[in-house]
């Protein structure tokens, strides 16, 4: 009778860590919903941060206005300038932290990220052919043509390593290695087409590079908001697995995981909740490798959470980082992101290791 | 009847591995096991027979590298045979998904990788990972829970993994082979870093777990004389083949341990088990100078 008392006391306290982990959660979520209200607030002077909630609630609730009222100006210009980046950002946060923390459990290391087999480089090559020698898939020019560039680009790498360990078993270290390679690859390749570019071409290219959300129009929006949610969804069934897979390969499947079949299989999912994203921002960094770590910093090493949380902080951190680019304008958000992430980043790394946290 | 035997026989081929079945049969037909590489013609393994009928404890002896893992590994088709069968109850674990081979055959290995530490309870809940379901996760933790306490690490329940000694580690990960309540539990060297109390409470616990849970229990060991004291056979490796196996006594033998360890050993009964008494062989005298060599308690103050 008493063990039993005992043993749901160790139930009890079990579900009462998951409420504070939930509490990161929210405070994140509050947190985006904040820069979304400066966000429209600078998109059109005349209103307050109140009157911009309730600006935009109503648009989502269908209510017209009176044209040309002050309302009906504020309602246009948010929706029309800032609103694209602020879903973009949004999306493109999650999905990244998302397809981060997978591929750091997927790889077992601390040091994966979402570009971790190449996608990046290959993206970039695809862009960055279509930016400096027109050719594109599409033989479209401008932006969509580039676009489709970039998508192709980035899921060649990652083909390359999920043929390659279909034919024969890689350990995630090599697996790391084989996409190196095929960056260094790429990369070089890229460097060459700068080189030989005007530097009109060379700016547009290093933007596309660092990333920014500047060129987010309305029509990018739905396959970045339908990649997200079905791939999300689907690393959200996982992150059981994803937890028995951090114990290691032979210690995987002795509970029951077939851990080749999932690794590709999970590989795919990655790549295209990635590739989807990239080839409409650029190549934003940092994020994809810091957001899980905060998370873990935070709440523990337990994918259940780690992934969900890692969701809500990644929007929230591409959220202001872009808010604060357009702010300062002129400097793309990757930018932004990195000189104020990684010394917060930094601070934190010390400040777990002194002993305050406990994960690492 | 707990035997074990070198001759294997054919049954018939049974379509669900073990299901209720009292009995327990492992039938080992012709195993070899080569690593790919630079010596892939050379077998760790070559053409090992044997069967293991009841639950048990079972004990595999044998120098380093010699291939005890190795061994464990290919039952539990953690690698992949390059030659002979596994048979469970009649059922060629080769068949068998890794899914529902999980539901059957725990693994205790030696290490464990902990690049991303969850906690103690979150470890051991791992374990259940082959049974649970949507909405099971109270009754697992409750398993955990009973598991933690068996084991007598309740106390470090809400522990980092990370921060545990290495015999605190072993503990827990014994609590997660123990959590996925399978039929046939494998160890690797479970108690090789547990102090001399654990090294005996554990050991006795895993064949009284043998009994209790009717689950046969597979140890490798380094430890002689906790083998003898406790299993009910051994089974010694050498030289890529079963250089010896049955009771502990027709195995710990003076002639066995020099011939596989390369070492001279007496071996004494106690309690009807043997016990062994290394030799060193090497009979140079450092004992020259014994007030040269101090370690001692200094006051302060
Ligand atoms: N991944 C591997 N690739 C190639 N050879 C290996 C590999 N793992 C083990 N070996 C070799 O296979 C042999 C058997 O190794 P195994 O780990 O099974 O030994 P062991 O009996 O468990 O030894 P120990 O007592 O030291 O744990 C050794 O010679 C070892 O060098
Ligand atoms: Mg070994």
């Amino acid at each position: 009778m008493s063990e039993n008392l005992h043993s749901d006391s160790l139930v009890e306290r079990y579900h009462h860590l998951t409420m504070r982990k939930l509490l990161v959660l929210v405070v994140s979520v509050i947190g985006v919903i904040i820069v979304v209200g400066l966000f429209s607030v600078s998109a059109y002077d005349n209103i307050s941060l109140m009157e911009a909630y309730r600006i935009i609630w109503d648009h989502i609730m269908g209510v017209e206005y009176e044209p040309r009222t002050t309302e009906w100006w504020a309602d246009r210009f948010i929706w029309n300038t800032v609103m694209p980046r602020i879903v973009a950002a949004i999306v493109a946060g999650a999905s990244l932290a998302a397809a981060g923390a997978l591929m750091q459990a997927l790889m077992n290391n601390p040091l994966a990220d979402p570009y971790s087999t190449g996608i990046s480089s290959g993206a970039c090559f695809g862009a960055i052919v279509a930016l400096v020698l027109g050719l594109t898939i599409t033989s479209t020019s401008g932006q969509s043509g580039m676009i489709v560039n970039a998508f192709v680009g980035a899921m060649i790498p990652v083909g390359v390593v999920i043929l390659i360990s279909k034919r024969m078993p890689l350990s995630p270290a090599a697996l790391i290695l084989v996409g190196t390679a095929l960056s260094y690859f790429f990369s070089s390749m890229v460097t060459y087409l700068l080189v030989i570019t005007d530097a009109d071409t060379l700016q547009n290219a290093y933007i596309w590079q660092v990333g920014t959300l500047d060129t987010i129009v309305w029509s990018s929006i739905p396959m970045m908001v339908v990649v997200t949610a079905v791939g999300s969804a689907f690393v959200m069934l996982l992150t059981r697995q994803l937890n028995v897979l951090s114990l290691g390969d032979a210690n995987a499947k002795t509970l029951g995981l077939d851990v080749e079949k999932f690794r590709v299989v999970c590989l795919i999912v990655m790549a295209i909740m990635t590739a989807s994203i990239v080839c409409f921002t650029g190549t934003i960094g940092f994020l994809g490798l810091v957001a899980p770590h905060l998370v873990r910093i935070l709440v523990g090493s337990d994918n259940k959470f780690v992934v969900p949380i890692s969701m809500a902080v990644g929007s929230f951190i591409l959220v202001l980082a872009d808010y604060i680019a357009m702010t300062i304008s002129d400097v793309p958000v990757g930018v932004v992101m990195s000189i104020i992430g990684s010394p917060i980043f930094f601070l934190l790394i010390l400040w777990q290791k002194k002993g305050y946290g406990t994960v690492y | 009847m707990r035997s074990i035997s070198i001759r294997s026989k054919e049954s018939e081929q049974s379509a669900i591995l073990l299901g209720d079945d009292p009995e327990i049969n492992v039938d080992i037909d012709g195993l070899s096991f080569s690593y790919k590489g630079a010596d892939s013609d050379k077998n760790v393994l070559s053409d090992i027979s044997l069967n293991i009928h009841g639950a048990q404890l079972v004990s595999i002896l044998g120098p380093n590298g010699v291939g005890k893992s190795t061994f464990i590994h290919c039952l539990n088709k953690i690698l992949d045979p390059t030659g002979g069968c596994v048979r469970i109850n009649g059922t060629n674990v080769q068949d068998v998904s890794i899914k529902d081979l999980a539901k059957v055959m725990g693994y205790v290995p030696y290490t464990s990788t902990d690049n991303f530490p969850l906690s103690v309870t979150d470890t051991v809940l791992m374990g259940r990972h082959p049974h649970s379901k949507w909405g099971s996760l109270d009754d697992d933790l409750r398993i955990v829970h009973e598991m933690l306490q068996l084991i007598g690490i309740e106390d470090l329940a809400e522990r980092n993994f990370n921060e545990l000694s290495a015999g605190q580690h072993q503990k827990v990960m014994l609590a997660r082979g123990l959590a996925q309540e399978p039929r046939i539990l494998f160890l690797d060297e479970p108690t090789s870093n547990l102090d001399v109390r654990f090294q005996l409470e554990i050991t006795r616990m895993l064949k009284r777990l043998s009994r209790q849970k009717n689950m046969l229990v597979i140890m490798i060991s380094h430890d002689i004389n906790i083998a003898a004291k406790y299993s009910d056979n051994i089974i010694m490796l050498h030289g890529g083949g079963i250089y010896a196996l049955g009771k502990p006594q027709d195995v710990i033998t003076p002639d066995n341990i020099r011939h596989v360890y390369e070492v001279g050993a007496d071996v004494i009964m106690d309690r009807g088990r043997p016990h062994l008494i290394l030799i060193d062989d090497d009979d140079t005298d450092y004992d020259d100078d014994h007030e040269y060599y101090v370690v001692e308690k200094v006051a302060v103050g």
